[in-house]
């Protein structure tokens, strides 16, 4: 399998308090890779540097087997890099369906002049934007909540909302900052298999932030973890799980 | 049986707030026959004067700033400026370029005012919230100025005023009332069939979706500073030509001080009285701030006979205003048109309510 994403020698500090230092590690294509690691690992802050939220100190990502210079969210998402965020943000006075078609806007291709006067492109693109959108509330299950405001709707569908609001755009590369924080066991069991649909039909690169071991174990081929910034583990579950330093990041290493 | 369906009706009404509107075709080509044949044949001149016109363009003036604030949160205290620019462009047109037809001097002012508007839009990109309505501010009392200070945009009348040109269309003069109303009302009814489709287009969504929370807005891939920038500029060609239609339809004569910032305010009032994002509430909002003068001052009139003077009456008026104001930001932010909803959705289900 070929390499989708290169992280070389990324740093990252807020004034002075480093927060990500020399991270390197490659993401291959088609895989769902895991970010593990503590609270204030640097975990979010590296997703936020792969989508341009924030800009690296120092190193460089390559993605597609193109060096991103001056990394943008804009040009993240043209891109094909989706997102998903750890408190979630959503565009909460607006329906299920208006979130998901808000995802489709790097497809957009009418004017809004043409928007504004209804005209024929704009109708077209409009009725293939609905379809899509359609599709996903299919694919995620959400059409009871169709035309609901998503401000009102339950955390867990929310989260299930945002997932549908990257996936619609068709992503590349799909970064989900916990994607079941604060679900029940059941409702993790249910995202975690839209998780691996969307991988394997979709054929969506992931990189997922998580903290269940558990659902980490039985989703991904893939697992980096991190601790103070820096990368203390990358391989395979299982290689993670044995490697010491793994463990000394998450239990604490034995002192005398 | 008739209970069970009840019942069953009463139960889809606790399901959570949905955002569709059911459409009434029916319900519109009626209030369109009414607004275009029946008002136009049995309104005095009184009607059509001084309360149709005015509430008209006070409803599409709010309609362009609830695109800009309401849909696309940009708050914004310079309404009545980018009105003045469409009002002075538009005089300006009629007046230097020979022949031209009034609805292309109207489109060629809101075009002005959208040009500007986008100007002052630049800032949006940079700054938010409080800082930048005082941006919109300083935009309102530099255009005010600027009409008030350079004789060139009044044709150096003495009075320092612009009056109507001549308001004809294809050889028609529409300078009568039944002419001017008819005027409006079609710019209305076209403009808000195009503010229609564009709150339900993907460039409405990204508009909302700003609003809701821009930085998700742009890591989707929403253009941000651009889609905030033609909101500005949508939102003041709307205005532009509601100030044109306030000046020539509406006063006859107008000045840089018709276009003060108390008007600016009145527009704020509307949308959020009627309601900010809803295109309905703007008509709701105006109709309620252009008629709750006249009510009161007929109350006034029946309740004291005289016996208060008009002073009195006025103080009185903004007194219930700022009230109201202060009620709907807390008690309703949504406006009256929500609140009609409430009440439409109550009684559909009266007396059965479970």
């Amino acid at each position: 399998m070929s390499t989708l994403l290169e992280v070389r020698n990324i740093s990252l500090s807020f004034k002075g308090v480093k927060a990500i230092s020399d991270l390197s590690f490659a993401v291959r294509r088609g895989e769902i890779c895991a970010l593990i690691g503590p609270n204030g690992a640097g975990k979010s802050s590296l997703l936020n540097i792969l989508n341009g939220v924030y800009r690296a100190d120092a190193g460089e990502l390559v993605f597609d087997a193109e060096r991103l210079h001056r990394p943008h969210p804009l040009t993240a998402a043209r891109l094909g890099i989706g997102r998903t965020f750890q408190n979630n943000a959503l565009f909460k006075n607006m329906s299920v369906l208006d979130n998901l078609l808000t995802g489709l806007s790097r497809f957009q291709r009418s004017f809004f002049i043409e928007q504004a006067l209804g005209l024929p492109r704009a109708r077209r693109e409009a009725r293939v934007f609905a379809e899509r959108a359609e599709q996903v509330l299919e694919f995620l299950e959400l059409q009871p909540w169709r035309d609901v405001a998503v401000g009102s709707l339950a955390y867990g569908l929310q989260k299930r909302v945002e997932l549908g609001r990257a996936l619609i755009a068709q992503p590349t590369l799909l970064l989900l900052d916990e994607p079941m924080a604060g679900m029940n066991a059941e409702e993790k069991q249910e995202m975690s298999r839209f998780i691996a649909d969307i991988n394997r039909d979709l054929g969506a690169t992931v990189i997922l932030i998580e903290h269940d071991i558990k659902v980490v174990m039985d989703l991904c081929a893939h697992v980096v973890v991190l601790d103070y910034g820096r990368k203390v583990g990358d391989g395979t579950p299982a290689e993670v799980q044995a490697n010491p330093d793994v463990i000394a990041a998450y239990l604490g290493t034995v002192h005398g | 049986m008739t209970t069970t369906t009840a019942r069953l009706t009463a139960s889809f009404d606790d399901a959570p707030l949905t955002l569709v509107r059911r459409r009434w075709p029916l319900g519109l080509a009626l209030l369109l026959l009414v607004a275009f044949v029946a008002l136009p044949l049995l309104g005095d001149d009184y009607w059509l004067n001084a309360i149709l016109i005015p509430f008209l363009v006070l409803s599409l003036a709010g309609l362009g700033l609830n695109l800009l604030t309401g849909y696309t949160g940009q708050t914004s205290v310079g309404a009545a400026g980018f009105m003045a620019v469409g009002a002075f462009a538009t005089y300006g047109l009629l007046l230097r370029v020979p022949g031209i037809p009034l609805p292309l001097a109207l489109v060629g002012g809101g075009l002005i005012a959208a040009f500007l508007g986008m100007l002052f839009g630049i800032p949006s990109a940079r700054i938010k919230g409080f800082y930048l309505m005082v941006t919109t501010l300083a935009a309102q009392f530099f255009i005010e100025w600027v009409f008030a200070k350079f004789p060139w945009f009044y044709n150096y009348a003495s009075s320092g005023t612009i009056s109507a040109p001549r308001l004809e269309l294809f050889g028609y003069s529409l300078a009568s009332p039944v002419g001017r109303y008819l005027l409006t009302l079609s710019c209305v009814v076209l403009l808000t069939w195009v503010a229609v489709n564009l709150v339900r287009s993907q460039t409405g969504r990204n508009w909302m979706a700003i609003r809701d929370m821009d930085t998700a807005a742009a890591v989707i891939g929403i253009p941000v500073d651009r889609y905030k920038r033609l909101a500005f500029a949508v939102s003041s060609f709307y205005l532009g030509i509601a100030g044109a239609l306030w000046a020539f339809a509406y006063l006859g004569t107008a000045s840089a001080g018709s276009f003060d910032i108390n008007r600016s305010f009145q527009i704020l009032f509307i949308i959020i009285i009627g309601g900010m994002g809803s295109i309905a509430g703007n008509f709701v909002g105006a109709a309620f701030i252009s008629l709750m003068p006249i009510f009161l001052n007929h109350a006034g009139q029946w309740l004291f006979g005289g016996n208060v003077d008009a002073g009195q009456l006025q103080n009185l008026q903004k007194i219930l205003f700022g009230t109201l104001i202060i009620v709907f930001l807390i008690k309703e932010p949504e406006g009256l048109v929500r609140l009609v909803g409430n009440l439409r959705d109550r009684l559909r289900t009266w007396p059965l309510r479970f």
